[in-house]
Protein backbone atom coordinates (compact mmCIF):
# COMPACT_ATOMS: atom_id res chain seq x y z
CA UNK A 1 0.00 0.00 0.00
CA UNK A 2 0.77 3.44 -0.84
CA UNK A 3 0.83 5.69 2.29
CA UNK A 4 -0.74 8.96 2.05
CA UNK A 5 2.10 11.51 2.61
CA UNK A 6 -0.41 13.88 3.79
CA UNK A 7 -3.58 14.51 6.50
CA UNK A 8 -5.78 17.01 6.93
CA UNK A 9 -5.10 18.86 10.43
CA UNK A 10 -5.12 22.17 12.20
CA UNK A 11 -2.00 24.41 11.84
CA UNK A 12 -1.39 26.29 14.67
CA UNK A 13 1.19 28.73 15.86
CA UNK A 14 3.95 26.87 17.03
CA UNK A 15 3.88 24.75 13.95
CA UNK A 16 2.28 21.47 15.09
CA UNK A 17 -0.18 20.20 13.29
CA UNK A 18 -3.93 18.89 15.39
CA UNK A 19 -6.00 15.79 14.31
CA UNK A 20 -8.54 17.69 16.69
CA UNK A 21 -9.77 21.64 17.37
CA UNK A 22 -10.62 21.53 21.37
CA UNK A 23 -11.01 24.41 23.20
CA UNK A 24 -10.51 23.27 26.73
CA UNK A 25 -11.62 25.01 30.38
CA UNK A 26 -8.97 23.10 32.64
CA UNK A 27 -8.83 23.26 36.41
CA UNK A 28 -6.01 23.66 37.97
CA UNK A 29 -7.25 22.21 41.09
CA UNK A 30 -10.21 19.52 42.11
CA UNK A 31 -11.87 22.42 43.59
CA UNK A 32 -12.46 24.64 40.35
CA UNK A 33 -14.05 21.44 38.87
CA UNK A 34 -17.36 23.17 39.31
CA UNK A 35 -16.73 26.35 37.55
CA UNK A 36 -14.73 24.46 34.94
CA UNK A 37 -18.13 22.09 34.49
CA UNK A 38 -20.25 25.47 34.84
CA UNK A 39 -18.19 27.15 32.00
CA UNK A 40 -18.26 24.11 29.42
CA UNK A 41 -22.31 23.80 29.94
CA UNK A 42 -22.69 27.63 29.08
CA UNK A 43 -20.49 27.85 26.33
CA UNK A 44 -20.67 25.59 23.18
CA UNK A 45 -17.63 24.37 21.70
CA UNK A 46 -15.58 24.44 24.59
CA UNK A 47 -15.08 20.71 26.85
CA UNK A 48 -14.24 20.75 30.47
CA UNK A 49 -11.10 18.54 31.72
CA UNK A 50 -12.28 17.84 35.54
CA UNK A 51 -8.98 16.29 37.64
CA UNK A 52 -9.19 14.80 41.16
CA UNK A 53 -5.79 16.80 42.22
CA UNK A 54 -3.97 19.76 42.22
CA UNK A 55 -3.77 20.84 45.76
CA UNK A 56 -0.73 20.49 48.84
CA UNK A 57 1.34 18.57 46.23
CA UNK A 58 5.04 18.71 46.90
CA UNK A 59 8.23 17.79 44.76
CA UNK A 60 8.27 15.40 41.99
CA UNK A 61 4.35 14.69 42.02
CA UNK A 62 3.54 18.50 42.25
CA UNK A 63 6.09 19.03 38.86
CA UNK A 64 4.51 15.80 37.55
CA UNK A 65 1.05 18.00 37.79
CA UNK A 66 2.40 20.99 35.75
CA UNK A 67 3.46 19.09 33.38
CA UNK A 68 0.54 17.26 32.74
CA UNK A 69 -1.67 20.59 32.90
CA UNK A 70 1.26 22.67 30.71
CA UNK A 71 1.39 19.44 28.05
CA UNK A 72 -2.62 19.32 27.93
CA UNK A 73 -2.97 23.00 27.12
CA UNK A 74 0.08 23.01 24.70
CA UNK A 75 -1.27 19.76 22.80
CA UNK A 76 -2.10 20.89 19.26
CA UNK A 77 -4.88 18.92 19.84
CA UNK A 78 -6.25 22.04 21.88
CA UNK A 79 -7.14 25.44 19.81
CA UNK A 80 -7.41 27.63 22.66
CA UNK A 81 -7.37 27.07 26.92
CA UNK A 82 -9.02 28.89 29.96
CA UNK A 83 -7.00 28.21 32.80
CA UNK A 84 -9.21 28.41 36.23
CA UNK A 85 -7.61 27.73 39.49
CA UNK A 86 -8.42 28.37 43.52
CA UNK A 87 -5.60 30.74 43.45
CA UNK A 88 -3.43 33.09 40.76
CA UNK A 89 0.03 31.68 41.58
CA UNK A 90 -0.28 28.50 40.13
CA UNK A 91 -2.98 29.41 37.32
CA UNK A 92 -0.51 32.00 35.96
CA UNK A 93 2.69 29.85 35.76
CA UNK A 94 0.51 27.41 33.77
CA UNK A 95 -1.10 29.52 31.49
CA UNK A 96 2.46 31.28 31.30
CA UNK A 97 4.08 27.98 30.30
CA UNK A 98 0.91 27.27 27.32
CA UNK A 99 1.15 30.53 26.33
CA UNK A 100 4.59 30.34 24.34
CA UNK A 101 2.96 28.12 21.85
CA UNK A 102 1.15 31.13 20.75
CA UNK A 103 -2.02 29.66 20.74
CA UNK A 104 -4.63 31.87 23.05
CA UNK A 105 -4.89 31.18 26.84
CA UNK A 106 -6.39 32.87 29.63
CA UNK A 107 -6.38 32.10 33.52
CA UNK A 108 -8.47 32.88 36.22
CA UNK A 109 -8.38 32.42 39.57
CA UNK A 110 -11.49 31.88 42.03
CA UNK A 111 -10.27 33.72 45.35
CA UNK A 112 -11.89 36.55 46.24
CA UNK A 113 -14.30 36.58 43.47
CA UNK A 114 -16.68 33.33 43.92
CA UNK A 115 -17.31 31.04 41.55
CA UNK A 116 -20.80 32.76 40.19
CA UNK A 117 -19.14 36.00 39.33
CA UNK A 118 -16.08 33.82 38.15
CA UNK A 119 -18.81 31.38 35.49
CA UNK A 120 -20.09 34.81 34.50
CA UNK A 121 -16.29 36.37 33.46
CA UNK A 122 -14.79 33.42 32.27
CA UNK A 123 -17.62 32.44 30.31
CA UNK A 124 -17.46 35.53 28.15
CA UNK A 125 -13.90 34.89 27.62
CA UNK A 126 -14.84 30.78 26.79
CA UNK A 127 -17.15 32.03 24.00
CA UNK A 128 -14.91 34.32 22.67
CA UNK A 129 -12.09 31.59 22.16
CA UNK A 130 -15.14 29.12 21.09
CA UNK A 131 -16.14 31.57 17.97
CA UNK A 132 -12.54 31.90 16.90
CA UNK A 133 -11.27 28.56 17.08
CA UNK A 134 -14.71 27.18 15.04
CA UNK A 135 -13.11 29.34 11.77
CA UNK A 136 -10.12 26.94 11.69
CA UNK A 137 -10.18 24.98 8.45
CA UNK A 138 -8.30 21.86 8.23
CA UNK A 139 -5.58 21.76 5.47
CA UNK A 140 -3.20 19.78 4.21
CA UNK A 141 -0.32 18.70 6.58
CA UNK A 142 2.69 16.32 6.19
CA UNK A 143 1.74 12.95 7.74
CA UNK A 144 5.18 13.41 9.77
CA UNK A 145 2.93 15.31 12.00
CA UNK A 146 1.30 12.85 12.95
CA UNK A 147 2.46 11.91 16.45
CA UNK A 148 1.47 8.75 17.24
CA UNK A 149 1.25 7.08 20.53
CA UNK A 150 -0.24 3.24 21.91
CA UNK A 151 -0.79 1.12 24.84
CA UNK A 152 -2.50 -2.33 25.40
CA UNK A 153 -5.47 -2.78 27.69
CA UNK A 154 -7.67 -5.60 28.98
CA UNK A 155 -5.42 -7.64 27.03
CA UNK A 156 -5.78 -11.67 26.50
CA UNK A 157 -3.87 -14.14 23.85
CA UNK A 158 -4.95 -12.46 21.30
CA UNK A 159 -3.38 -9.38 22.07
CA UNK A 160 -0.33 -11.07 21.56
CA UNK A 161 -0.98 -12.62 18.40
CA UNK A 162 -2.58 -10.10 16.10
CA UNK A 163 -3.62 -6.83 17.62
CA UNK A 164 -0.47 -5.52 19.11
CA UNK A 165 1.60 -6.85 16.32
CA UNK A 166 -0.93 -5.05 13.88
CA UNK A 167 0.20 -2.17 15.61
CA UNK A 168 3.59 -2.68 15.41
CA UNK A 169 3.47 -3.43 11.97
CA UNK A 170 2.08 0.29 11.50
CA UNK A 171 5.15 1.66 13.66
CA UNK A 172 7.46 -0.36 11.02
CA UNK A 173 5.88 1.53 8.20
CA UNK A 174 4.83 4.66 9.57
CA UNK A 175 8.34 5.43 11.36
CA UNK A 176 10.59 5.48 8.34
CA UNK A 177 7.90 8.72 7.25
CA UNK A 178 9.26 10.47 10.08
CA UNK A 179 6.69 10.66 12.61
CA UNK A 180 7.12 10.72 16.33
CA UNK A 181 5.75 7.64 18.20
CA UNK A 182 5.41 6.61 21.91
CA UNK A 183 4.83 3.28 24.11
CA UNK A 184 4.99 3.26 27.77
CA UNK A 185 3.41 0.51 30.72
CA UNK A 186 6.93 0.34 32.43
CA UNK A 187 5.40 -2.05 34.68
CA UNK A 188 4.08 -4.63 31.72
CA UNK A 189 7.08 -4.56 30.55
CA UNK A 190 8.77 -6.74 33.45
CA UNK A 191 10.20 -9.97 31.97
CA UNK A 192 10.78 -8.26 28.59
CA UNK A 193 12.96 -5.68 30.29
CA UNK A 194 16.61 -6.73 28.76
CA UNK A 195 14.71 -7.03 25.59
CA UNK A 196 13.50 -3.82 26.05
CA UNK A 197 16.51 -1.89 27.14
CA UNK A 198 18.60 -3.36 23.84
CA UNK A 199 15.90 -1.17 21.30
CA UNK A 200 16.94 1.77 22.77
CA UNK A 201 19.03 3.24 19.46
CA UNK A 202 21.82 4.60 21.36
CA UNK A 203 23.75 3.56 24.54
CA UNK A 204 22.45 6.27 26.89
CA UNK A 205 18.72 5.30 25.82
CA UNK A 206 19.35 2.07 26.91
CA UNK A 207 20.89 3.02 30.47
CA UNK A 208 17.56 5.82 30.86
CA UNK A 209 15.47 2.88 30.13
CA UNK A 210 17.73 0.62 32.63
CA UNK A 211 17.15 3.15 35.24
CA UNK A 212 14.08 3.64 35.00
CA UNK A 213 12.38 -0.18 34.78
CA UNK A 214 14.74 -0.22 37.60
CA UNK A 215 13.24 2.28 39.96
CA UNK A 216 10.01 1.02 39.11
CA UNK A 217 11.18 -2.45 40.11
CA UNK A 218 12.53 -1.65 43.13
CA UNK A 219 9.18 0.60 44.35
CA UNK A 220 7.06 -2.92 43.45
CA UNK A 221 9.48 -5.30 45.54
CA UNK A 222 9.12 -2.91 48.16
CA UNK A 223 5.70 -2.18 48.44
CA UNK A 224 4.75 -5.74 47.15
CA UNK A 225 3.79 -8.26 50.04
CA UNK A 226 4.65 -11.26 48.39
CA UNK A 227 6.93 -11.73 44.78
CA UNK A 228 4.14 -10.81 42.41
CA UNK A 229 3.68 -14.44 41.26
CA UNK A 230 0.00 -14.73 42.46
CA UNK A 231 -0.91 -11.50 40.28
CA UNK A 232 1.75 -11.59 37.38
CA UNK A 233 -0.08 -13.22 35.63
CA UNK A 234 -3.57 -12.77 36.84
CA UNK A 235 -6.11 -15.88 37.46
CA UNK A 236 -7.35 -14.55 33.93
CA UNK A 237 -4.73 -14.27 32.23
CA UNK A 238 -3.78 -17.57 32.94
CA UNK A 239 -7.40 -18.95 32.83
CA UNK A 240 -6.45 -17.24 28.93
CA UNK A 241 -3.09 -19.05 28.07
CA UNK A 242 -1.03 -17.09 29.10
CA UNK A 243 1.79 -19.39 31.35
CA UNK A 244 4.37 -16.29 33.02
CA UNK A 245 4.82 -13.04 33.52
CA UNK A 246 7.65 -13.21 30.49
CA UNK A 247 4.96 -14.02 28.08
CA UNK A 248 2.69 -11.70 28.88
CA UNK A 249 5.57 -8.78 28.50
CA UNK A 250 6.24 -10.03 25.44
CA UNK A 251 3.11 -9.70 24.05
CA UNK A 252 2.86 -6.18 25.27
CA UNK A 253 6.35 -5.55 23.36
CA UNK A 254 4.91 -6.56 20.22
CA UNK A 255 3.31 -3.18 19.84
CA UNK A 256 6.50 -1.44 18.76
CA UNK A 257 7.04 -3.59 15.85
CA UNK A 258 10.99 -3.74 15.08
CA UNK A 259 11.30 0.06 15.93
CA UNK A 260 14.25 1.55 17.58
CA UNK A 261 13.45 3.71 20.64
CA UNK A 262 15.92 7.24 20.59
CA UNK A 263 15.13 8.46 24.29
CA UNK A 264 12.90 7.85 27.47
CA UNK A 265 10.33 9.99 28.99
CA UNK A 266 9.53 10.73 32.02
CA UNK A 267 5.52 10.84 32.90
CA UNK A 268 3.94 13.54 30.27
CA UNK A 269 7.29 15.05 29.19
CA UNK A 270 7.46 16.66 25.74
CA UNK A 271 10.10 14.45 23.32
CA UNK A 272 12.53 16.85 21.89
CA UNK A 273 15.21 14.81 19.70
CA UNK A 274 13.07 14.36 16.99
CA UNK A 275 10.99 12.07 15.07
CA UNK A 276 11.28 8.53 15.99
CA UNK A 277 10.20 5.92 18.79
CA UNK A 278 9.91 6.93 22.24
CA UNK A 279 9.61 5.28 25.66
CA UNK A 280 7.57 6.99 28.37
CA UNK A 281 7.81 6.04 31.54
CA UNK A 282 3.79 5.41 32.76
CA UNK A 283 1.60 3.37 34.77
CA UNK A 284 0.07 0.52 32.94
CA UNK A 285 -3.61 2.05 33.83
CA UNK A 286 -5.15 2.89 30.35
CA UNK A 287 -6.13 6.64 31.43
CA UNK A 288 -3.18 7.61 33.23
CA UNK A 289 -1.20 6.53 30.73
CA UNK A 290 -3.46 8.06 27.57
CA UNK A 291 -3.48 11.16 29.58
CA UNK A 292 0.56 11.20 30.15
CA UNK A 293 1.03 10.79 26.68
CA UNK A 294 -1.67 13.33 25.56
CA UNK A 295 0.41 15.82 27.63
CA UNK A 296 3.55 15.06 25.86
CA UNK A 297 1.82 16.20 22.75
CA UNK A 298 0.66 13.10 21.36
CA UNK A 299 -1.85 13.72 18.96
CA UNK A 300 -3.47 10.51 18.32
CA UNK A 301 -3.70 7.26 19.80
CA UNK A 302 -3.68 3.42 19.78
CA UNK A 303 -5.39 1.19 21.84
CA UNK A 304 -5.53 -2.67 21.19
CA UNK A 305 -7.39 -4.23 23.24
CA UNK A 306 -8.91 -8.15 24.12
CA UNK A 307 -11.62 -7.92 26.46
CA UNK A 308 -12.67 -5.05 25.63
CA UNK A 309 -11.02 -1.91 27.38
CA UNK A 310 -13.79 1.21 26.74
CA UNK A 311 -10.95 3.97 26.95
CA UNK A 312 -11.29 7.74 25.67
CA UNK A 313 -9.58 10.77 26.12
CA UNK A 314 -11.00 14.30 26.21
CA UNK A 315 -8.51 15.76 23.81
CA UNK A 316 -6.23 12.51 22.02
CA UNK A 317 -8.67 10.54 20.23
CA UNK A 318 -8.16 7.16 20.97
CA UNK A 319 -8.55 4.61 18.03
CA UNK A 320 -9.29 1.00 19.20
CA UNK A 321 -8.33 -2.38 17.82
CA UNK A 322 -9.39 -6.23 18.38
CA UNK A 323 -8.44 -9.42 17.42
CA UNK A 324 -10.74 -10.96 19.80
CA UNK A 325 -13.62 -12.33 17.47
CA UNK A 326 -16.43 -12.45 20.42
CA UNK A 327 -15.15 -8.65 21.88
CA UNK A 328 -15.67 -7.29 17.79
CA UNK A 329 -18.97 -8.82 18.33
CA UNK A 330 -20.42 -8.30 21.53
CA UNK A 331 -18.68 -4.52 22.03
CA UNK A 332 -18.31 -3.78 18.53
CA UNK A 333 -19.49 0.22 19.37
CA UNK A 334 -16.18 0.15 21.33
CA UNK A 335 -14.02 -1.13 18.39
CA UNK A 336 -12.76 0.91 15.70
CA UNK A 337 -11.17 -1.72 13.77
CA UNK A 338 -11.49 -5.44 13.69
CA UNK A 339 -8.55 -7.25 12.78
CA UNK A 340 -9.94 -10.51 14.13
CA UNK A 341 -9.84 -11.99 10.74
CA UNK A 342 -5.83 -12.63 11.17
CA UNK A 343 -6.65 -15.40 13.51
CA UNK A 344 -8.83 -17.24 10.72
CA UNK A 345 -6.02 -16.66 8.36
CA UNK A 346 -8.69 -14.38 6.10
CA UNK A 347 -5.64 -11.21 6.21
CA UNK A 348 -2.05 -11.18 7.04
CA UNK A 349 -0.43 -8.85 9.20
CA UNK A 350 0.68 -6.47 6.53
CA UNK A 351 -3.01 -6.33 5.22
CA UNK A 352 -4.31 -5.45 8.95
CA UNK A 353 -1.54 -2.79 9.55
CA UNK A 354 -2.47 -1.16 5.93
CA UNK A 355 -6.06 -1.30 7.37
CA UNK A 356 -5.05 0.06 10.74
CA UNK A 357 -2.96 2.89 8.35
CA UNK A 358 -6.21 4.09 6.94
CA UNK A 359 -8.14 3.95 9.73
CA UNK A 360 -5.46 6.13 11.64
CA UNK A 361 -5.91 8.52 8.62
CA UNK A 362 -9.39 8.76 8.66
CA UNK A 363 -10.06 9.94 12.02
CA UNK A 364 -6.61 12.30 12.24
CA UNK A 365 -8.53 13.81 8.87
CA UNK A 366 -11.56 14.09 11.38
CA UNK A 367 -13.74 10.65 11.76
CA UNK A 368 -15.05 10.71 15.11
CA UNK A 369 -13.71 7.39 17.30
CA UNK A 370 -15.85 5.26 18.71
CA UNK A 371 -14.98 6.73 22.01
CA UNK A 372 -15.46 10.03 20.97
CA UNK A 373 -18.74 9.29 19.73
CA UNK A 374 -19.52 7.37 23.10
CA UNK A 375 -18.48 10.86 24.96
CA UNK A 376 -15.33 9.13 26.79
CA UNK A 377 -13.46 11.50 27.89
CA UNK A 378 -10.91 9.89 31.06
CA UNK A 379 -8.57 12.64 31.98
CA UNK A 380 -6.64 10.83 34.50
CA UNK A 381 -3.29 12.85 36.58
CA UNK A 382 -0.80 10.12 37.78
CA UNK A 383 0.04 10.70 41.09
CA UNK A 384 2.93 9.78 42.59
CA UNK A 385 2.44 9.93 46.72
CA UNK A 386 0.47 11.34 48.94
CA UNK A 387 -0.22 15.05 49.14
CA UNK A 388 0.99 17.07 52.45
CA UNK B 1 -7.96 -22.84 2.40
CA UNK B 2 -7.92 -25.05 5.27
CA UNK B 3 -8.34 -23.79 8.73
CA UNK B 4 -5.66 -22.57 11.33
CA UNK B 5 -5.83 -24.29 14.02
CA UNK B 6 -2.87 -23.01 16.02
CA UNK B 7 -0.53 -19.56 15.30
CA UNK B 8 3.02 -19.67 15.61
CA UNK B 9 4.73 -16.35 15.93
CA UNK B 10 8.53 -16.51 15.53
CA UNK B 11 10.09 -19.30 13.50
CA UNK B 12 12.34 -20.17 15.96
CA UNK B 13 9.42 -20.92 18.57
CA UNK B 14 8.89 -24.16 20.07
CA UNK B 15 5.59 -23.80 21.25
CA UNK B 16 1.85 -22.24 19.09
CA UNK B 17 -1.08 -21.07 20.44
CA UNK B 18 -4.49 -22.65 19.75
CA UNK B 19 -6.86 -20.21 17.72
CA UNK B 20 -9.81 -22.69 17.57
CA UNK B 21 -12.23 -23.46 20.62
CA UNK B 22 -10.08 -26.51 21.20
CA UNK B 23 -8.00 -29.18 19.75
CA UNK B 24 -8.62 -32.20 20.66
CA UNK B 25 -6.29 -35.53 21.46
CA UNK B 26 -4.84 -36.82 18.16
CA UNK B 27 -5.92 -34.23 15.99
CA UNK B 28 -3.99 -33.36 13.48
CA UNK B 29 -3.41 -29.63 13.46
CA UNK B 30 -2.73 -27.00 10.99
CA UNK B 31 -0.68 -24.17 12.23
CA UNK B 32 0.69 -20.87 10.72
CA UNK B 33 4.00 -19.55 11.29
CA UNK B 34 2.76 -15.88 11.32
CA UNK B 35 6.86 -14.27 10.75
CA UNK B 36 7.35 -15.92 7.59
CA UNK B 37 4.14 -16.68 6.29
CA UNK B 38 5.08 -20.81 6.09
CA UNK B 39 2.47 -23.52 7.63
CA UNK B 40 3.11 -26.47 8.91
CA UNK B 41 1.37 -30.00 10.70
CA UNK B 42 1.31 -31.09 14.31
CA UNK B 43 -0.24 -33.92 15.79
CA UNK B 44 -2.04 -32.94 19.35
CA UNK B 45 -1.17 -35.88 22.03
CA UNK B 46 -3.74 -33.26 24.94
CA UNK B 47 -7.03 -31.46 24.44
CA UNK B 48 -5.91 -27.92 24.74
CA UNK B 49 -8.30 -24.85 24.75
CA UNK B 50 -8.24 -21.77 22.77
CA UNK B 51 -5.38 -19.11 23.45
CA UNK B 52 -3.46 -22.02 25.33
CA UNK B 53 0.19 -23.74 24.46
CA UNK B 54 1.12 -26.78 21.97
CA UNK B 55 4.42 -27.73 21.98
CA UNK B 56 6.07 -27.49 18.40
CA UNK B 57 8.93 -30.26 19.79
CA UNK B 58 9.76 -32.35 22.56
CA UNK B 59 11.06 -30.15 25.36
CA UNK B 60 13.40 -31.57 28.40
CA UNK B 61 13.40 -30.48 31.81
CA UNK B 62 15.75 -26.72 31.77
CA UNK B 63 15.07 -26.14 28.62
CA UNK B 64 14.05 -22.90 27.72
CA UNK B 65 10.22 -21.87 26.18
CA UNK B 66 10.22 -19.54 22.80
CA UNK B 67 7.53 -17.66 22.30
CA UNK B 68 7.62 -14.46 19.95
CA UNK B 69 11.40 -15.71 19.24
CA UNK B 70 11.83 -15.01 22.93
CA UNK B 71 12.90 -16.75 26.30
CA UNK B 72 9.43 -16.82 28.39
CA UNK B 73 10.26 -19.68 30.55
CA UNK B 74 12.08 -22.83 31.51
CA UNK B 75 10.71 -26.45 31.36
CA UNK B 76 9.95 -27.63 35.05
CA UNK B 77 8.34 -30.75 33.65
CA UNK B 78 10.09 -32.95 30.20
CA UNK B 79 7.36 -32.48 27.52
CA UNK B 80 6.34 -34.24 24.60
CA UNK B 81 5.85 -33.04 21.32
CA UNK B 82 1.73 -32.03 20.86
CA UNK B 83 1.50 -31.78 24.43
CA UNK B 84 -0.04 -28.95 26.63
CA UNK B 85 2.22 -26.04 27.98
CA UNK B 86 1.48 -24.14 30.86
CA UNK B 87 1.72 -23.43 34.47
CA UNK B 88 1.86 -27.53 34.85
CA UNK B 89 5.02 -27.90 33.29
CA UNK B 90 6.47 -24.22 32.86
CA UNK B 91 7.70 -21.66 35.48
CA UNK B 92 8.70 -18.23 35.21
CA UNK B 93 12.83 -17.27 35.45
CA UNK B 94 11.87 -13.77 37.15
CA UNK B 95 11.28 -15.25 40.52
Amino acid sequence: MEIPKTFLGYKREDGRTGTRNHVIILPVDDISNACAEAVANNIKGTIALPHSYGRLQFGADLELHFRTMIGTGKNPNVAAVIVIGIEPKWTKRIVDAIATTGKPVEGFSIEGVGDIDTIARVSKKAQEFSIWASEKQREERPISDLWISVKCGESDTTSGLASNPTVGNLMDKLEPLGIHLCFGETSELTGAETVCEKRGKTPEAQEKFRKTWSSYNDFILKEATDDLSESQPTAGNIAGGLTTIEEKAFGNFQKIGGCKFIDVLEPAEEPTKGPGLYFMDTSSAAAECVTLQAAGGFNLHLFPTGQGNIIGNPIEPVVKLTANPLTARTMSEHIDVDVSKILSREINLDEAGDELIKATIRVANGRLTCAEALGHREFVMTKLYRSA
Amino acid sequence: MAGTDIIIHDEKDNVGVVVIEKITPKQDCDCWIMENDKSVKIQSMDEIPLGHKIAMTDLNEGDTILKYGHDIGKVVKSIKKGEHVHVHNVKTKKW
